[in-house]
C-alpha cells in the first residue's frame, strides 16, 4: 500500500507539490492525469525517490510505503529503487544487447547464477509480451527494435529485478496507437502481480487502464477517486472542465 | 488485503548483505577517484608554486628591462621579452586576419557542404601536428626556399602556421554562436552579406573571436620546438632592427640556460625566473579569455 | 534626363560595391583553404627532404671505399662499413670474403706512412701513394677522398657502397648520424623510443585522467567543477619548456634517488613528465564524454536498483568508451610530439629502450638535438625530415582515428 501524507514539494523557490494526500491499494492501477506541468510526473518520481538526483530540491510530509517513511534515514534508496520499479516516457534502454538489458538489475543487485538469470530473463520477457518477437535475436542490440519493443523491453527490465510496485511515467506517450494498446492490454495484465501507477496525458487511456485516477492541476491534487466515478461524474467543476474540454 | 497478509509481503527497505558490499566498493571508489582528483590538483600546485617560490625571488624591473651578463649568468632577459614579443606580434599579424576569414567562410559561405566538412578534418589534423614538426617545415621553406634565413619573419610565419587551427576554430565557434535571427534580419532590411557579417555578425562574435586571438598568443609565448631553426639565437648583444634579423626568446633562453649555458649551476636563479615570466604571460592570457568570455556571456543574458 | 543620370550613377555605385564584394568573398575562400594548403605543403617538403636521404651514398659524399684488387669483395652495406672501422668486425670472411684480416684505412692515416714532403708541393703524388698503400695490403679496406684516386685504377678496386636503403632507416638498430665513413640512420631505436615513452606516459597518465574525469562528470558539484576546469586549462596551457625545465630540477633528480640510478635522465622522467603533460587532454576528452550520457541511461539504471557507482561503470563509462579511447588516443598523440620538455629530461642516448631506468631518446628530440648541425641538404638534414615525416604519419593517423572513434559515439547516440 503507498500512501502520501502531507506532501510538499519544491523545485528551489518552486512550490511543485502543494500538500497531497494519497492512498493507492495493492493490486491496483492508480492513473494520475492533469495538463503538462501539473506536477503528477514529480509527484510520481516521488515514491522511488528518483527526485533525489535532482539539486535544489525540497521534500515535506511523508512518503509511505507498507507503512514505512522511504524518506527515512534507514532506509536504503538502493534497496527502494529495486522495489519500485520504473518506466520512463521514452524508452531508454543501454546501448547492450537485448539479454544484457534485461539482466542489468539482476547483476547489479548481485545475481551471479548463469541459468538463474537465463531463466529470469525468459520470464520477464513473457510477462512483457515481448518474448516471442526477441527470442531468436537476445543477442542484438537493444537499439535494432522499434520504439514499442524498445518500451516493452523497458518494462520487461523493470520487472526482472521483481519489484512490488511499477512507476510508469507516461509510458506510451513517445510511441503509435498499436504500440500503444500492446503497453495497455500489459497494464492490464500486470495488475495481477504489481502495483501500478501511471502517469499520463491520454485520459482515454486512463479510463481503460486504471482502477483510480488523480487529477492534478498546478501542483494541487484536485480529484482522486475511482476512475469510472471520475469520468461520468466527477466532483469538482476543474475536473469536469478538463476532461471534456479535452474530448469537447 | 488482511492485516496479516500486509505484513508479510512487507517490504524490506533496509540495506543488507550484498547491498551492504556495493555501498562499500562505492565508497572505496569514490575516495579513490577524489583522491587522484587531488593527486592532479597537487601537481600543478606543485609545479606552479615550485616556480613561483623559486622564481619570485628573481623577478624585478632590473630583470625584466637589462640584457643577460657574464655568460648569461647574471642580468635580465629583456632581449627575450622583445624576441618573444616580436614573435608573437608577427605570428598574430599574420594567423589572425587569416584564421578569422577562414572561420568566415566555413561558417558564412559554405556551412555543412562537404568542402567544410573536408576543411574541418584538415586543421582538426594540422592542429594535431607536433611543433617539431612545424619547425621542419618552417625551416624548409621560409628559412631555406624562401631565403628569410633565420629571422624573425620566418618564426612567426611557422608560429602563425602553428596556432592557425586555434584561431580558426574559436571563430567558427564564435560566429555559430550569433543567432540566425541576426543575418535574417540583416537581410531583410536590404543589406548584402557582406555587410551582414561586417556590421551584425563580426561584431556581436567579436569578443569571442578575440578570446581565440589570446589564446593563440599564449600558446605562441611558451613554444620553442618551432623557433628553434627559424627565428632564434642563442645569445645576442643587441635588439633586432628589422623582421630579417634573429631574435633571442624567452622559452629558448628557458632551454639553453637550464641545458647549455655556460655555468648551469650559476645561471640556476635566472631560468627560475625566465620559467615564471612566462608562466605569469600563460596565466594572464587565460584569465584575460576567461574574463572576456563571461563578460560577453553575462551580457548575452 | 536628370532623373536617367542619377540612375545610371546609382548603377555604377552598384557595381563597384558588388567586384568588391567578390573580391573579399575571393579573399575568404582562399583564406578558407589555407588549412589544405598548409598541411599540402607540408607533406610536400617534409616527404621532399626526407626521401632525398634514399638517393644519398652509404659512405660519405665525396668519398668511396678502396680494397686490394685480389679482394673477391663487391659491396658493402652501411653497417658492414660502420663495423668494420670500429674494429667489431675484422675478418673479411665476416662480410663474404677471404679469410683475411682487415686492415681498416682512412685517408688521414696516409701522413703516418710517408713524410709530408714526399706528396710534392702541390700534393701532385698523394693519388700515387695512395694507390701504393692500397695495393700494398690485400686486406685493407680504405676509405679515400675521390678527388685523390689515382689515374690509373689497376691498383685498386672500388667497392660499391651503394644507396641508403629503406630497410638500412626502418631496420636500422643505430642511430650514427655522424659517423665516418657511414653514417648510420638506423631509425629503430628513435621509433621505438618514441613509443615506449609515449605507452608509459599513458600507462601512468590513463588511470589519474579518468578518475578525473568521472570525479568533474560524476561526483563534483558545480563549484568544484568551476576551480577544476581552469586548473586544468592552466596544466595544459604551461609551456612544455617550463615542463621540461621542472622536470630536469625536480623530477631528474627524484628519480635518480628514488631508484637509486647513476642517472636520472630516464625514460621513466621522460615518461612523468609526458604523462603530466597528457593529463589535461585526456581529462577533457573524456569528461566530455562522459558528460554526453544522457540522463535516461542514468535513470534507468538507478531506477532497477544499481548504485551510483555501479551506474558509472556499468553504464557511464561503456557509454562514453568511445570518447574515453578518442582521449587516449590524443594523449598518445601528445605524448609522440612532444619534443622540449622529453628532450630536456630524457637523457637521449639512441639505443634500443629495453628498460625505463635507462637514458632514451625520442624522435622529436632527436629533430630538436639534431636539426641544428646537420648542413642543410646532407644525409644527415635529410634523414632529420624523413624522422619529421614519420612524426606526421604517425599524429596524422592518430587523428584520423580519433576522428573516426568520436564519429562512431556520434553514431551510437
Amino acid at each position: 500500500m503507498i500512501e502520501a501524507k502531507n506532501v510538499n514539494f519544491y523545485y528551489g523557490d518552486f512550490h511543485a507539490l502543494k500538500n497531497i494526500n494519497m492512498k493507492m491499494e495493492r493490486n491496483t492501477v492508480t492513473a494520475f492525469i492533469g495538463p503538462s506541468g501539473c506536477g503528477k510526473s514529480t509527484f510520481l518520481r516521488l515514491f522511488n525517490r528518483m527526485n533525489d538526483l535532482i539539486e535544489g530540491t525540497r521534500l515535506t510530509g511523508e512518503c509511505l510505503i507498507d507503512g514505512q517513511n522511504i524518506y527515512d534515514k534507514s532506509v536504503s534508496v538502493v534497496e527502494l529503487r529495486k522495489q519500485v520499479g520504473m518506466v520512463f516516457q521514452k524508452p531508454n534502454p543501454f546501448p547492450k544487447s537485448i539479454f544484457e538489458n534485461v539482466a542489468y538489475g539482476l547483476r547489479v543487485n548481485g545475481m551471479k547464477n548463469k541459468k538463474e538469470i537465463e531463466e529470469i530473463v525468459e520470464r520477464s520477457l513473457r510477462q512483457a509480451a515481448l518474448w516471442d518477437e526477441v527470442k531468436d535475436k537476445l543477442k542484438k542490440s537493444a537499439f535494432d527494435l522499434s520504439g514499442g519493443q524498445q518500451q516493452r523491453l523497458c518494462i520487461a527490465r523493470a520487472l526482472a529485478v521483481s519489484p512490488t510496485v511499477l512507476l510508469m511515467d507516461e509510458p506510451a506517450s513517445a510511441l503509435d496507437p498499436i504500440s500503444t494498446s500492446k503497453i495497455e492490454d500489459l497494464i492490464y495484465a500486470l495488475k495481477k502481480e504489481y502495483t501500478i501507477v501511471i502517469v499520463t496525458h491520454n485520459m482515454q487511456q486512463a479510463s481503460r487502464v486504471s482502477d483510480n485516477t488523480g487529477f492534478f492541476m498546478l501542483g494541487e491534487l484536485v480529484e482522486f477517486s475511482e476512475t469510472k466515478k471520475m469520468f461520468l461524474n466527477p466532483d469538482k467543476e476543474q475536473t469536469q472542465n478538463y476532461i471534456t474540454g479535452r474530448f469537447g | 488485503m488482511e492485516q496479516s497478509k500486509e505484513n508479510e509481503f512487507s517490504l524490506q527497505l533496509k540495506a543488507s548483505g550484498y547491498r551492504l558490499r556495493t555501498r562499500m566498493t562505492q565508497q572505496v571508489a569514490f575516495w579513490t577517484i577524489r583522491l587522484l582528483g587531488f593527486v592532479v590538483v597537487g601537481i600543478l600546485v606543485w609545479i606552479q608554486g615550485f616556480i613561483i617560490v623559486n622564481g619570485a625571488g628573481v623577478l624585478s624591473w632590473d630583470f625584466l628591462t637589462q640584457a643577460p651578463t657574464e655568460g648569461m649568468t647574471s642580468g635580465g632577459i629583456f632581449p627575450a621579452i622583445v624576441g618573444t614579443l616580436c614573435l608573437v606580434v608577427g605570428s598574430m599579424v599574420f594567423a589572425f586576419p587569416l584564421g578569422v576569414m577562414a572561420g568566415i567562410y566555413m561558417n558564412e559561405y559554405t556551412k555543412d557542404h562537404w568542402t567544410v566538412r573536408l576543411i574541418r578534418v584538415v586543421t582538426n589534423n594540422l592542429s594535431g601536428i607536433p611543433s617539431i614538426v612545424f619547425g621542419l617545415f618552417g625551416m624548409a621553406l621560409f628559412v631555406n626556399t624562401l631565403g628569410f634565413g633565420d629571422s624573425i619573419i620566418a618564426g612567426s610565419l611557422t608560429l602563425g602556421l602553428l596556432v592557425l587551427p586555434i584561431v580558426i576554430r574559436t571563430t567558427e565557434e564564435a560566429l555559430k554562436a550569433v543567432p540566425d535571427s541576426y543575418r535574417s534580419g540583416s537581410v531583410a532590411l536590404g543589406a548584402s552579406k557582406l555587410q551582414t557579417i561586417f556590421r551584425v555578425i563580426l561584431p556581436s562574435a567579436f569578443p569571442n573571436i578575440i578570446t581565440g586571438l589570446i589564446l593563440a598568443i599564449g600558446r605562441v609565448s611558451g613554444e620553442t620546438a618551432p623557433i628553434l631553426f627559424t627565428a632564434v639565437a642563442y645569445f645576442l648583444p643587441k635588439l633586432p632592427t628589422s623582421i630579417f634579423d634573429q631574435v633571442m626568446a624567452l622559452p629558448y633562453h628557458l632551454y639553453v640556460i637550464a641545458t647549455s649555458g655556460t655555468d648551469i649551476e650559476a645561471s640556476r636563479p635566472i631560468a627560475y625566473g625566465t620559467a615564471l615570466v612566462l608562466i605569469i604571460i600563460v596565466l594572464a592570457m587565460n584569465l584575460l579569455a576567461s574574463f572576456i568570455r563571461k563578460r560577453v556571456s553575462r551580457k548575452q543574458r | 534626363m536628370n532623373t536617367d543620370k542619377q540612375l545610371k550613377f546609382r548603377n555604377t555605385a552598384r557595381r563597384g560595391a558588388k567586384w568588391l564584394e567578390r573580391g573579399v568573398e575571393g579573399l575568404f575562400t582562399a583564406s578558407g583553404w589555407v588549412s589544405i594548403v598548409i598541411v599540402l605543403l607540408i607533406t610536400i617538403f617534409l616527404f621532399k627532404e626526407g626521401f632525398g636521404l634514399f638517393q644519398s651514398p652509404t659512405v660519405e659524399k665525396g668519398y668511396v671505399l678502396c680494397v686490394h684488387p685480389s679482394n673477391p669483395v663487391e659491396r658493402l652495406n652501411a653497417s658492414q662499413i660502420k663495423h668494420i672501422f670500429d674494429y667489431e668486425t675484422t675478418s673479411w670472411s665476416e662480410v663474404g670474403g677471404a679469410d683475411l684480416e682487415i686492415r681498416p684505412f682512412r685517408f688521414e692515416e696516409i701522413f703516418d706512412y710517408y713524410a709530408e714532403e714526399e706528396f710534392g708541393p702541390d700534393y701532385e703524388f698523394l693519388p700515387d701513394k695512395l694507390a701504393e698503400v692500397v695495393a700494398g695490403d690485400e686486406g685493407i679496406l680504405a676509405f679515400l677522398p675521390e678527388q685523390y684516386l689515382p689515374a690509373d685504377r689497376s691498383g685498386i678496386k672500388i667497392v660499391e657502397a651503394g644507396n641508403i636503403t629503406v630497410t638500412d632507416f626502418f631496420g636500422g638498430r643505430e642511430w650514427l648520424p655522424t659517423s665516418t665513413p657511414a653514417p648510420q640512420f638506423g631509425a629503430l631505436p628513435l621509433i621505438l623510443g618514441t613509443l615506449w615513452v609515449s605507452f608509459f606516459a599513458i600507462l601512468i597518465a590513463l588511470p589519474l585522467g579518468m578518475g578525473v574525469a568521472i570525479y568533474m562528470s560524476e561526483l563534483a558539484g558545480e563549484r568544484m567543477r568551476k576551480v577544476l576546469k581552469p586548473a586544468i586549462e592552466l596544466l595544459a596551457g604551461i609551456p612544455s619548456v617550463v615542463y621540461g625545465f621542472f622536470g630536469l630540477v625536480v623530477i631528474v633528480p627524484l628519480v635518480q634517488r628514488a631508484f637509486d640510478l647513476p642517472v636520472g635522465e630516464t625514460a621513466f622522467a621522460g615518461c612523468l613528465i609526458l604523462a603530466i603533460m597528457a593529463l589535461p587532454t585526456i581529462i577533457t576528452v573524456a569528461e566530455d564524454a562522459m558528460r554526453n550520457t544522457p540522463l535516461a541511461m542514468r535513470e534507468a539504471s538507478l531506477s532497477l536498483g544499481a548504485t551510483q557507482w555501479q551506474t558509472i561503470y556499468r553504464v557511464v563509462i561503456p557509454y562514453a568508451s568511445s570518447g574515453i579511447s578518442a582521449a587516449i588516443v590524443l594523449g598518445i598523440g601528445r605524448a609522440v610530439g612532444e619534443t622540449m620538455a622529453v628532450l630536456m629530461v630524457t637523457g637521449n642516448a639512441a639505443v634500443m629502450p629495453t628498460s625505463l631506468f635507462e637514458p632514451i631518446r625520442t624522435i622529436p628530440a632527436t629533430i630538436a638535438a639534431e636539426l641544428g648541425e646537420a648542413p642543410a641538404g646532407g644525409a644527415h638534414y635529410q634523414s632529420l625530415f624523413l624522422l619529421g615525416c614519420i612524426l606526421f604519419l604517425i599524429t596524422l593517423v592518430i587523428s584520423v582515428s580519433a576522428e573516426l572513434i568520436s564519429k562512431k559515439q556520434r553514431q551510437a547516440v
